[in-house]
């Protein structure tokens, strides 16, 4: 009987196997080049579509017939929007375009895919090794990553369930239904796999919890409800490779007996619901998802469900009262989920990126994924690196990397020859890290004893421009505008951090306000109720440590080091640089309050400039005549000359 | 099953199960608490203010949210549970309009309770007043007003209407320290029970909700 089963599923799989590899054959067989454009929500954003239409329109010109195929994000923002031409026809690999521009198309169109001219001026190099163009794996950005979840992002047709297939997707999920649960669990374990989405807590552990759990409901809920600032991993997964979240979350859920289940995503990501409903379909279409999942007696019902963009509702326990229908507020812990979740029923909650990771650790083994990384967090990390860095993106690494090789060697460093000066890692719950820190070891726990927080993996580049007091004031500003205002300490606790800091940007700050912030910071960390209100007061207290010179210099010199702060700052013109007879500043201000000094050069009137900044701007490169300086009172005096009617 | 457990190295008796601070509460042993009430089965503890040291617990916890277990030690006036309760009456205090000569909750108030108890004045000492978004009373209930610089966000209001109705009439609103109570714009007095029953107004310690008819008696309503 069982050995029946057993050979159903197996039988059911490989039908659907030989079918996908049918399909990916004739596809590469076809003598038609291939045109693979990033269609995620950042190529989109960066002009995407257009290209695609340009691409379109070119081809039918010229008559050529090619295979368009719209593929997710390959995680390079740096350099979108992103067109990869695979033409075997003039005997090039497969190339890759960088920063495509209406008129970077029209040339490929017309003289690579046209007349077989490679362009070498526009490409970033070949998809694979080869004699004639260099691979973009000699580029570090490519070479050092080390892609375990992220492999195919960017590379396949998120729509195209086929291909996934091909690529032996879902082959984890057919093992799955023929392993004893508990063996699932086992394997996760051995793993070492712990949550992606914040605080690194085992995974198998909520598995284990919920499995052993009686209950004839058992719910799993995919949290993509991804809100830190700069953050968009989860975005990016589901976008380009929807099939390996849902494979993962269906192997978790037989883990534990769960016979349905939630993908929670914000309506902020129409895209990514959207691929995400199509990926559903087909995979129930192809009975990957249902009833009798593939001949077996697992059934499995996924749907979606739509945040409303509450930064709280991360939170697990109110992301279940939002799914209920009440207003998205955390409640205690315990009961945990696992036990009691989801309608009073053991509920499992995991990130995208730890549900998108089983897959790979059934492929492969628990054992293999353990020896990834360190031995204490196993495996990759998957950061979006924003801010001033050169090649901005998605980052996955294997865990142990250091943050030095991650933010320069691997993504260029800081631009515009500036100087490196803090790293936010983990969002408004993480912290602020200064130099010193460069060279510790990215894995759960240093990041956390340095201050900051793993997070889920958003992380954001400052250098030497930007104001720490600034970006404290910042993050509160978000975690007060986000707090549901349960608890006392998260709801009027940081917003006395905020009232606190925004004090101290104008240079209404006292000495004792530090005071202040610091044991509040300490107080709130101890009594708030959820994981967000504990973590809230981080970006103040690492600031805090590591750059409280630059608090001191606001209070007690009226000062911004970084020249951010608007109160404390002054703009002038500097007359040894300024151009006699220039005016190209004046017409820039939208307070008019740019007139000429003796000698026909230009001066500022403090009384009405509003400290937009437009002057700089205007000021052409070869006089940067514009300067600002802190404190405002240093502003030199520049003399109105008398009007001449 | 009934047990003994120890506070401040008192013994008490009690049923296992029970809410740590109910067993408090009724042995005559007082924790300052804003936001319980008896019959909760997950008390919102939200109001921060109940905390008390357990022996084997590494931090203070809610003692509203723990249930009472054989051969529990509990202490209620650690210096670590009196600086959270501190810290959380403070911040209660920055946020609450402090008017008591006109508030008809003054005789049975709460917060002047939690003040004498924990040895700390009524006005905040280390920080500011702070206001919430808009703090013009609302009016847009057919029968209830609502003072947003009054209320704590115990959110009792909610819990005895919804025990009562089934449902809810009113709910919490907004975000941060602008979040407060709202009504669902619902105006016909035929369709809601408010009039008749204004159990919300019973039952808010701080005289935040009222009904038009204690507003207008008040020496606050009578004024304007």
């Amino acid at each position: 009987m069982i050995d029946t089963i057993i050979d159903r599923i197996n039988i059911a799989y490989a039908a659907l196997k030989s079918g996908a590899d049918e399909i990916a054959a004739a596809r590469k067989s076809s003598p038609d080049p291939k045109i693979y454009i990033g269609m995620a929500t950042c190529g989109r954003a960066a002009g995407a579509a257009e290209i695609d239409g340009i691409i379109r329109g070119l081809l039918s010109e010229l008559d050529v017939k090619a295979d368009i195929i719209h593929t997710g994000c390959i995680g390079h923002c740096y350099a979108e929007p992103i067109v990869i031409v695979d033409d075997p026809r003039h005997g090039f690999p497969p190339i890759m375009y960088y920063n495509v521009t209406p008129g970077k198309a029209n040339l490929i169109v017309r003289a690579y895919i046209g007349r077989g001219d490679p362009l070498y001026e526009h490409l970033l190099g070949a998809m694979t090794e080869n004699e004639l163009i260099p691979s973009v794996m000699g580029f570090p950005r490519f070479g050092m990553e080390e892609r375990l979840v992220t492999e195919h992002c960017g590379h396949i047709d998120p729509e195209d369930i086929q291909e996934y297939i091909s690529l032996g997707g879902y082959s984890s999920l057919a093992r799955a239904l023929v392993m004893d649960p508990i063996k699932i669990i086992d394997e996760l374990k051995k793993s070492g796999l712990r949550g992606r989405g914040g605080a690194g807590f085992p995974s198998w552990k909520k598995l284990d919890v919920a499995g052993s759990a009686q209950s004839e409901k058992k719910i799993i809920i995919c949290n993509a409800d991804e809100g830190d600032p700069g953050a968009y991993m989860d975005r990016t997964i589901i976008e380009s490779n929807p099939h390996q979240l849902l494979e993962g979350m269906a192997i978790a859920a037989r883990s534990i007996g769960a016979s349905s289940g939630i993908i929670y995503i914000r309506h902020e990501y129409p895209l990514a619901v959207k691929i995400m409903r199509k990926a559903l379909d087909d995979a129930a279409g192809l009975n990957l998802l249902g009833n009798s999942i593939l001949g077996s007696d697992f059934s499995l019902d996924l749907e979606i469900f739509q945040g409303s963009g509450a930064f709280v509702c991360g939170e697990e326990t109110a992301l279940i009262l939002s799914v209920e229908g009440h207003r998205g507020m955390p409640r205690m812990r315990p009961p945990f989920p696992a036990e009691k979740g989801l309608g009073g029923k053991p509920t499992v909650i995991n990130n995208v990126k730890t549900l998108s990771t089983i897959p790979a650790i059934i492929k492969n083994g628990g054992e293999w994924f353990s020896k990834i990384g360190t031995s204490d967090s196993p495996g990759t990390a998957i950061f979006s690196i924003v801010g001033n860095v050169v090649h901005a993106g998605l980052v996955e690494i294997p865990m142990g990397v250091s943050l030095r090789r991650l933010i320069f060697d691997i993504c260029g460093g800081i631009p515009n020859q500036k100087k490196f000066k803090a790293v936010q890692i983990g969002g408004p719950s993480g912290g602020c890290l200064p130099e010193i820190f460069l060279d510790i070891p990215i894995d759960f726990d240093s990041i956390l004893e340095a201050g900051a927080m793993m997070g889920s993996g958003g992380m954001v580049v400052m250098d030497g421009d930007t104001c720490m007091v600034d970006v404290a004031r910042y993050f509160l500003e978000f975690t007060q505008r986000e707090s549901c205002g349960k608890c006392t300490f998260c709801r009027i606790g940081t917003k006395h951090l905020l009232t606190i800091l925004e004090k101290i940007t104008k240079g209404e700050g006292a000495m004792s306000d530090l005071d202040t912030l610091e044991s509040l910071s300490k107080e709130i960390r101890r009594g708030s109720l959820c994981g967000l209100g504990k973590t809230a007061p981080n970006p103040v207290l690492t600031t805090l440590q590591y750059f409280r010179s630059e608090y001191i210099a606001h209070i007690e010199e009226k000062r911004c080091p970084a020249l951010k702060c608007r109160a404390l700052t002054a703009f002038y013109i500097d007359l040894d640089k300024c151009a006699r007879g220039c005016d190209a500043c004046v017409g820039s201000c939208p307070v008019e309050c740019i007139f000429t000094a003796k000698g026909r050069k230009k001066g500022i009137d403090q009384s009405v400039c509003v400290k937009c900044g437009e002057c700089v701007t205007a000021c052409p490169k070869e006089y940067d005549a514009v300067k600002r300086i802190s404190p405002a009172w240093k502003v030199p005096i520049v003399e109105k000359i008398k009007e001449s009617h | 099953m009934m047990i003994i457990i120890s506070v401040d190295d008192k013994e008490i008796q009690a049923e296992e199960g029970t809410s740590l601070l109910k067993v408090c509460l009724d042995n005559g042993i007082y924790i300052p608490n804003l936001c319980y009430m008896e019959g909760m089965e997950t008390p919102p503890s939200s109001c921060r203010l109940c905390f008390v040291d357990i022996d084997g617990e590494k931090n203070p916890v809610p003692s509203c949210s723990v249930k009472v277990r054989e051969g529990m030690k509990v202490f209620t006036n650690t210096p670590r549970v009196r600086g959270l309760q501190w810290s959380a009456f403070e911040l209660i205090m920055s946020n609450h309009r402090i008017d008591c000569g006109s508030c008809l909750s003054r005789k049975a108030c709460p917060l002047i309770k939690i003040s004498r108890h924990l040895k700390i004045r009524l006005k905040p000492f280390r920080v500011g007043h702070i206001n919430s978004g808009n703090e013009d009373i609302v009016e847009d209930h057919p029968c209830l007003i609502y003072d947003i610089t009054k209320c704590v966000r115990c959110g009792k209001c909610l819990h005895i209407c919804e025990k009562i109705h089934g449902r809810l009439y009113l709910t919490f609103a907004g975000r941060g320290v602008d979040m407060g109570i709202s009504f669902f714009g619902d105006s016909d007095d035929e369709t809601i029970p408010c009039a008749r029953c204004l159990a919300c107004v019973k039952i808010c310690p701080v005289s935040a909700l009222l009904s038009y008819e204690r507003y207008e008696h008040s020496p606050e309503g009578s004024s304007s």
